[in-house]
């Protein structure tokens, strides 16, 4: 019932991949690595709850907090040109 | 038995939402329409697609008694979905904050009936 989900989702993930190689300007690709990064924690809460791995979902809460400073701290490089 | 067709239904409904902000980020022209594409949808479809994990796991904790492992996979599975609900727009505003203070220009409007007017 999960595994299904989680495939769908990562083909999702591969979609978006491709304009973040792809986008012609800095944003676009922010932008792109910001909707991979969202994708990505539900699919680790799903594959948690497909092989019943409390981990993973610890994991994937981990992952979103740090992509938010990792998003922000970017923002944050792209408005000023420097650190 | 109707729990299962809830879950089906909200598992539908998140993997619509992905998809769209999926394709959405490769229809629109420029930065900003994409971050209305990629952030709002990603996070309708987490809500939906998390709640459903939630809906599936309680049912299961219900089934079990009070002391299942399950109890422990629903609060994390709350927790991560209260963690995207607090970055997402964050960072969607940061994203499109430093894009418009770093000069880019957003696209012209497809259908402009007013274009030959010449207002600012």
């Amino acid at each position: 019932m999960w595994l299904p989900v989680a495939i769908f989702l990562a083909v999702c993930i591969l979609i978006v991949l491709v304009r973040l190689f792809l986008g012609p300007t800095q944003p676009d690709r922010l932008v792109g690595l910001d909707t991979l990064n969202t994708i990505v924690v539900v699919t680790m809460v799903i594959l948690g709850m497909a092989f019943e791995e409390v981990i993973y979902i610890d994991v994937a809460i981990v992952y979103a907090l740090l992509s938010f400073v990792t998003t922000l701290f970017i923002a944050k490089y792209i408005e000023k040109g420097k650190f | 038995m109707i729990l299962n067709v809830i879950t089906y239904i909200f598992i539908g409904i998140g993997c619509f939402f992905n998809l769209m902000a999926a394709i959405g980020l490769h229809r629109f022209p420029d930065p900003y329409t994409r971050l209305h594409a990629g952030t709002k949808c990603t996070t309708f479809g987490s809500i939906f697609l998390i709640v459903a994990v939630v809906i599936q796991s309680v049912s299961v904790w219900v089934a079990e008694g009070i002391s299942s492992p399950q109890s422990i996979l629903t609060l994390h599975a709350l927790i991560a979905l209260v963690a995207i609900l607090l970055t997402n727009p964050t960072s969607a505003h940061a994203i499109g904050r430093a894009a418009h203070r770093s000069g880019v220009k957003p696209a012209r409007a497809v259908v402009d009936d007013r274009e030959k007017e010449n207002h600012d």
